[in-house]
């Protein structure tokens, strides 16, 4: 969710129309039969051992940087009953 | 060339300077301080830093004083201050991206590289200017105004990474660290003059890296000279069980066997990124023709080689780097961290505080991300993209074949001026010889060689396949000997 400025919709329509023209230089290739590539090398899931850690002073310091705290927890506006 | 035409002592400063401090001959508090009145003579006029640590990097270096007296041994950047990317978590200090969306914000934790920073003895002197997200190629994107190049105040240092880039060449730091998801640490280095290294995707851990574009994002060594970037990708690289990407064994290590040479080592000069390619500054081709030329003389058996599909990379590129930006980018919704703007609900609140935490680039980025993974023209754009990667990596692949590195200009022009590229696809294509390295997750670096025009520095590109990074910093280094040589006189 974005909203833009005055200035930014008067020149983001020509700006990414430049860009979208410019990409389109990928329709001379011939993809027929190519598998798309996500990442340089194959992943594989990950899982970290099964220890148990200190957390509960990671939890302070994380909601610390938060706007609004309330009873250990990230407080927001109403989510509910609102237009999205 | 004869042996007085060796790189100078002075270009490895980092290195030399862990050497006098571990072994007592100078001690870390007074080498300190020689960066820091650097820093307070000229940042004002560079901006290379968000933020400068000067108290912090001070206690720091009594510290590693302290413990040398007492017979510790501390490491292998031993009292060596290092500038860090304003992208890269350090506890308790602000860590920006040089955005209003994370202005203020203290991470609590420390980048996996920081970390390692710390355990070689390393000492943080700051946090340095990047384009916003690293979203940007001059560093004018930053929320906080940009980063001037040490090399000629009037001009841009390069981006993302430009703040790192200035900071060693303006000698606030003897090194620093960067993130390069396109080239965002190898056209800095090359637009100001100092030696910069994009590594195998998954050679460098990235826990702790704030993301950009996860299946292109590498952070890697700025410094002075090959023997310093090397000596700090060895205290970088590893594997990290944090990091779901990093590669878990084979990692290289670079700083033995460096002086090898490049007898017999096949170089390939790709012929569709070489000076004839629209848009090539004359003097950057002259100057990589003459880094050809002088590897061909050290030894190296030197060839044109095509890559067919390369230049289709920059199209490629800026569909896959926006799609996954936006969706990385999403999670600054003023909730947990960052900025928060008021609304009357939630997604009210969510919208106005993006509105105002993003500047136009990101806005641009995320717009265009969005519209490449959209139902309808997903298959158009994100997924040819992702197949045009697959062609780039197989003709990669091809030409590692019958060569082991191959050869290109960092950038296709030096250091621009101010507000010289406003338009963000001119400023895209200072990209296209960096980002087809991004695509395939090979390493890359760039060597300084020689200047262009109005005597700026001039970088060339040094590319390797996978887990390449020894030879590619053993041609690197014959390159460094080969430019001192000429700028000697020599040869």
């Amino acid at each position: 969710m974005l909203e833009l400025t005055a200035d930014e919709l008067s020149m983001f329509p020509s700006q990414l129309n430049a860009i979208l023209d410019r990409v389109a230089e990928m329709n001379q290739l011939d993809i027929d039969g190519v598998e798309p590539t996500a990442h340089p090398y194959e992943l594989s899931n990950v899982f970290r051992s099964d220890q148990v850690k200190q957390s509960a002073d990671l939890q302070q310091r994380s909601l610390a940087a938060a706007p609004e705290v309330e009873d250990n927890q990230f407080r927001v506006p109403p989510a509910l009953g609102e237009e999205l | 060339m004869s042996q007085q035409n060796e790189p100078t002592d002075e270009l490895n400063e980092a290195t030399l300077l862990a050497q006098r401090v571990s072994t007592g001959a100078s001690t870390a508090a007074a080498e300190l301080e020689n960066y820091l009145a650097t820093i307070e003579q000229s940042e004002g006029e560079i901006h290379a830093f968000n933020t400068v640590l000067a108290d912090e990097a001070r206690t720091r270096a009594a510290d590693i004083d302290q413990r040398i007296a007492a017979g510790e041994s501390v490491g292998p950047l031993a009292g060596v201050p290092v500038a860090v990317k304003d992208n890269l978590c350090t506890t308790g200090v602000d860590t920006t991206c040089s955005s209003k969306m994370l202005e203020g914000w203290k991470p609590p934790y420390d980048a996996a590289v920081v970390e390692s920073l710390t355990a070689a003895g390393a000492i943080l002197v700051g946090k340095t200017n990047l384009d916003e997200f690293a979203m940007g190629s001059s560093t004018e994107n930053s929320a906080f105004g940009p980063t001037r190049n040490p090399a000629d105040v009037t001009r841009v240092p390069g981006g993302s990474s430009g703040g790192s880039a200035a900071a060693v060449a303006a000698n606030f730091a003897p090194l620093s660290l960067g993130s390069d998801t396109g080239g965002s640490i190898r056209q800095p280095a090359s637009l100001c003059g100092v030696v910069g290294v994009k590594p195998t995707y998954g050679a460098v851990s990235r826990y702790g890296l704030i993301a950009f574009a996860s299946s292109l994002d590498q952070i890697g060594p700025f410094a002075h000279s090959v023997t310093d970037a090397a000596l700090l990708y060895d205290v970088i690289a590893g594997h990290d069980q944090r990091d779901s990407t990093s590669i878990p064994t084979g990692i290289p290590t670079v700083s033995d066997g460096l002086d090898a040479g490049v007898e017999g080592l096949r170089v390939g000069v790709v012929k569709e990124l070489s000076g004839t390619t629209e848009g090539f500054e004359p003097e950057v081709a002259r100057q990589t023709q003459a880094a050809a030329d002088a590897l061909a003389e050290a030894g190296a058996k030197v060839d044109e080689v095509s890559i067919p599909t390369v230049m289709a990379g920059l199209s490629a590129y800026y569909i896959l780097a926006p799609a996954e930006a936006s969706s990385n980018l999403a999670r600054y919704d003023g909730v947990r961290y960052g900025l928060r703007q008021p609304g009357a609900n939630t997604a009210a609140m969510m919208r106005a505080s993006r509105t105002a935490g993003f500047g136009s680039e990101v806005k641009r980025r995320i717009m265009l991300g969005t519209y490449a993974l959209s139902a309808g023209y997903y298959d158009a754009f994100y997924g040819r993209a992702q197949k045009v990667r697959t062609l780039i990596i197989e003709d990669f692949e091809r030409a590692y074949q019958d060569f082991d590195v191959l050869l290109t200009p960092t950038s296709p022009c030096v250091a621009f001026p101010f507000d010289a590229k406003t338009d963000p696809l001119t400023m895209y294509l200072n990209d296209v010889c960096t980002i087809p390295s991004n695509l395939a997750g090979h390493p890359a670096m760039s060597v300084p060689f020689g200047t262009g025009a109005d005597g700026l520095p001039v970088g060339v590109q040094v590319m390797a396949p996978m887990l390449g990074e020894q030879t590619m910093f053993r041609v690197g280094a014959a390159l460094e000997n080969a430019a001192q040589t000429i700028t000697n006189g020599g040869a």
